[in-house]
C-alpha cells in the first residue's frame, strides 16, 4: 500500500494561508511538491503569513525536511511570514543541525567557461610542461644509471630478479601465441601473392626477414607495453597513492634508483631475448603454412630461411627491441611516478603509460626505417 | 517484524526502543583455519549506540565486515530483526543492506565523482525521486555534516576529515535504520572527533537510528556508547559486554579494566560520558 500525504488549505483571514499536512511523508510515498503551496502564495498576493500545521503528520523522513527547507527559503525570498506548528522534534533538531554550519559560498571549484584562445594557450603550456617533465625524468633516470655504473645505486637484487621473471618467463605464453600467429598471417598474405609468380618458396624469405627485422621486435614491444608498461604504471601509481614513494624519499633512498632502475634493467635484459624467441616462433608459424599448404618440404623451408638471414637483419631487430624496452619501462615508470593520489588518477596513469609506450615504439620504428634506408642497411 | 520495509519513522522514534535490532549468535570468524574470534553472542537494541571495542588486531573491523555482509561467518548466525542474515538469499541481503548506512575508515568516497554525485548515487539507484528532489536531499545531507556548498568538490580536493563527513552524508542518504561506523575518529583532530561524536548522538536522537561503532578511542566510547562488547585478541573471544560506564565501574577483568583506563591510569575520557 502506498502511503500518501495531503495538504488541506484554508484561509482564516485574507492575509493568512493555513496548510494542514496529514499522512506519511516519506520516500516511496506519493510526495507533494513545494510548488503545491507556493502556487497558492502566488495566486493570492494578499497573503503575508503562511501557517504550516504538521500536528497530523503520521510519518516523515528526509524528503519532509527538504520540503520544509524549500518552503522556508521561498518564504524568505518573498517576505512572507512562516509559522510551522507541531513540527516533530526530530525534524526541528535536524533542520537546526543543517543550518549550524553556514553554506560556503563561492568555494565551488567549477571552472568558468574560458575563451577558445585561452584553452589553446593552456593546452600549449600543458604540452610544454609535460615535455619538460618527460625530459627531466629521462635525465634523472640517466643520472641514476650513471650512479649504478659507479656502484652507488641502491636497489634490492631480489626485486630485480622478480621483475626479470615477470618480464621474461611470465611473458612467454602470450609472446608464443602472438608470434606464431603473426608468422602464419605473414605467410598467408605472402603466399597468395607469390603463388601468382610460382615463387612460393620465397614465403620463407618474406617471413624470416619480416620477423627478424620488424615484426618480432614490434609485436613483442606492443605486448610488453600492454603487459609490463601498464603494470609498472599501476604499481608505482598505487605506491604514490599510499605515500610509499614519499616514505622512500624522506628516508633518503632515491625512488628513481630503488624503483625505476630494477624495472628498467629487467625490461632491457629480457626484451631482446623475448624478441629472439618471437623471431623463431614467427618463422615456425610461417613454416606451418609453407610446409602444410604449399608443397614446400621442411628442409627446403629451413635452407631457404638460413640463406636469407644474416647477422645485420637479426641485430637490427635486437637493437630495436632494446630501445623499445627503454621506451616501455620509462613511460610506465614515468606515468606511475607522476600519477595523482586517487584511484581514477592511477587508471589514467596506466592508460597514458600504454599509449605513450606504443606511440614511442611506432615513431622509433619509423625513424629506424628511414635511417636504414638512408644508410643502406 | 520491526525491521521490515514498512518504513515508520514515528515508531522508530518512540516505540521500538530497547527491542532487539541485531542479534549476533554464537558467531565464529576465521580466515581458513585461523580463528579470529569465536562464540560471540550479543544483542544490539533499537536506538542503541553500540560500541565494538578491543585492542588493535583483535578482529573488530572483521566483525563489522561480517555484520555488513562483506565476509561470511565460519559458524553462527547474525539476525536483523527476525531475518537470519547469512541464510537469507542474496537479493534479501542486498535489500537489508539498503537500510544500513556504512561509514568506512577512510570515507571510501568514489574518487571519480563529486561529493554531490557520491551522495546522490544511492538515491538514484534505490528511489524514484525526481532529480530536483534528489538535489535537495543531497544539499540537506551535506549541510547536516557541515559541508554545505561543497557539492561540486571531488574527494581529492578536500581534507581527510571532510572526506569522512562526506562519507557520513553518503551513508545517511537513504535514511538508514542502522548506521555502522568503522573507526570514526581515526585520523581526526580532537575537536573534529568530538563534533563527529555529537553528530552521531544527534542523528540517533532525531532519526531514531541504531548505531554500531567500531572504535578504540576511549573518549568516544564514553561520550556516545550506551552498550558495548569487548573483544580480546589473546583468547579470541569476547570477554565483556554492557554499558561502557558500567563496565568501567564494575568489571573485575584486568584486561577490560586496563583498556578502559588506558593501562591503569585514570582516563581523562572516563568522565566524559
Amino acid at each position: 500500500m502506498q502511503a500518501q500525504s495531503t495538504i488541506d488549505f484554508s484561509q482564516p483571514a485574507p492575509n493568512i494561508l493555513h496548510a494542514a499536512i496529514t499522512g506519511a511523508w516519506q520516500i516511496g510515498s506519493k510526495l507533494l511538491s513545494p510548488a503545491t503551496v507556493l502556487s497558492r502564495l502566488e495566486a493570492d498576493s494578499r497573503i503575508t503569513q503562511l501557517i504550516i500545521d504538521t500536528n497530523e503528520l503520521a510519518a516523515w523522513d528526509t524528503t519532509f525536511l527538504t520540503f520544509i527547507r524549500t518552503i522556508t527559503k521561498e518564504c524568505q525570498n518573498r517576505d512572507i511570514g512562516l509559522e510551522v506548528q507541531g513540527l516533530p522534534e526530530g525534524v526541528e533538531r535536524l533542520l537546526h543541525l543543517a543550518s549550524v554550519v553556514p553554506e560556503q559560498k563561492g568555494v565551488s571549484p567549477k571552472k568558468k567557461h574560458q575563451p577558445f584562445i585561452y584553452v589553446v594557450g593552456e593546452s600549449a603550456v600543458l604540452f610544454v610542461t609535460s615535455s619538460l617533465q618527460m625530459l627531466s625524468f629521462i635525465g634523472e633516470a640517466t643520472l641514476s644509471f650513471l650512479n649504478f655504473l659507479r656502484g652507488k645505486a641502491r636497489f634490492r637484487r631480489i626485486d630485480l630478479l622478480l621483475f626479470i621473471e615477470e618480464c621474461g618467463a611470465d611473458s612467454l605464453p602470450i609472446v608464443t601465441l602472438i608470434s606464431v600467429l603473426v608468422g602464419l598471417i605473414l605467410a598467408f598474405v605472402g603466399a597468395v601473392q607469390l603463388k601468382l609468380f610460382g615463387a612460393q618458396i620465397y614465403v620463407a624469405n618474406l617471413v624470416a626477414i619480416a620477423m627478424v627485422r620488424e615484426m618480432g621486435a614490434l609485436m613483442t614491444g606492443i605486448i610488453m607495453a600492454g603487459r609490463i608498461g601498464a603494470a609498472y604504471a599501476a604499481q608505482l601509481g598505487t605506491m604514490q597513492v599510499n605515500e610509499e614513494i614519499d616514505a622512500l624519499s624522506t628516508m633518503g633512498i632515491s625512488p628513481m634508483e630503488f624503483l625505476v632502475l630494477p624495472r628498467l634493467f629487467a625490461m632491457v635484459l629480457m626484451m631482446p631475448l623475448l624478441t629472439l624467441y618471437s623471431d623463431l616462433l614467427g618463422m615456425m608459424g610461417g613454416a606451418i603454412v609453407g610446409v602444410g599448404m604449399m608443397d614446400i618440404t621442411l628442409v627446403q623451408y629451413i635452407t631457404q630461411t638460413q640463406a636469407t638471414l644474416d647477422l645485420t637483419n637479426i641485430s637490427l631487430g635486437i637493437a630495436k627491441s632494446g630501445i623499445y624496452a627503454i621506451i616501455i619501462a620509462l613511460s610506465g615508470c614515468m606515468r606511475g611516478m607522476q600519477s595523482g593520489r586517487s584511484a581514477a588518477a592511477v587508471g589514467e596513469a596506466t592508460t597514458s603509460a600504454v599509449v605513450t609506450a606504443i606511440v614511442g615504439i611506432i615513431v622509433t620504428d619509423g625513424i629506424f626505417a628511414v635511417l636504414c634506408d638512408v644508410l643502406g642497411i | 517484524m520491526c525491521w521490515a520495509y514498512e518504513r515508520d519513522m514515528m515508531t522508530l522514534n518512540t516505540g521500538a526502543k530497547n527491542t532487539p535490532h541485531i542479534i549476533v549468535s554464537d558467531l565464529t570468524m576465521a580466515y581458513g583455519d585461523f580463528v579470529i574470534q569465536r562464540n560471540l553472542n550479543f544483542t544490539v537494541n533499537h536506538n542503541d549506540i553500540f560500541i565494538i571495542m578491543g585492542g588493535s588486531g583483535c578482529g573488530k573491523s572483521t566483525l563489522l565486515r561480517h555484520m555488513i555482509g562483506l565476509q561470511s561467518p565460519a559458524k553462527g548466525q547474525i539476525y536483523y530483526g527476525d531475518i537470519n542474515f547469512w541464510h537469507a538469499d542474496p537479493a534479501e541481503r542486498s535489500r537489508l543492506m539498503q537500510k544500513c548506512g556504512i561509514l568506512y575508515q577512510k570515507g571510501a568516497l568514489w574518487s571519480s565523482m563529486t561529493l554531490a554525485e557520491n551522495v546522490a548515487l544511492p538515491l538514484e539507484e534505490y528511489t524514484d525521486l525526481p532529480a530536483r528532489d534528489i538535489n535537495e536531499i543531497v544539499a540537506l545531507k551535506l549541510a547536516l555534516v557541515g559541508l554545505a556548498g561543497y557539492e561540486e568538490f571531488y574527494p581529492s580536493e578536500i581534507s581527510g576529515g571532510m572526506q569522512k563527513r562526506a562519507g557520513l552524508a553518503r551513508a545517511m542518504a537513504l535514511d538508514p535504520d542502522i548506521l555502522f561506523f568503522d573507526e570514526p575518529s581515526a585520523g581526526l583532530d580532537p575537536v573534529s572527533a568530538k563534533r563527529l561524536d555529537d553528530l552521531i548522538l544527534e542523528l540517533r536522537d532525531s532519526l531514531g537510528t541504531t548505531v554500531v561503532v567500531v572504535t578504540h578511542e576511549l573518549a568516544s566510547i564514553f561520550a556516545i556508547g550506551n552498550n558495548s562488547v569487548f573483544l580480546d585478541g589473546e583468547t579470541h573471544t569476547m570477554i565483556a559486554q554492557g554499558d561502557p560506564h558500567m563496565l568501567l565501574a564494575e568489571t573485575d577483568d584486568p584486561k577490560v579494566k586496563e583498556f578502559l583506563t588506558r593501562g591503569g591510569a585514570v582516563s581523562a575520557g572516563a568522565g566524559a560520558g
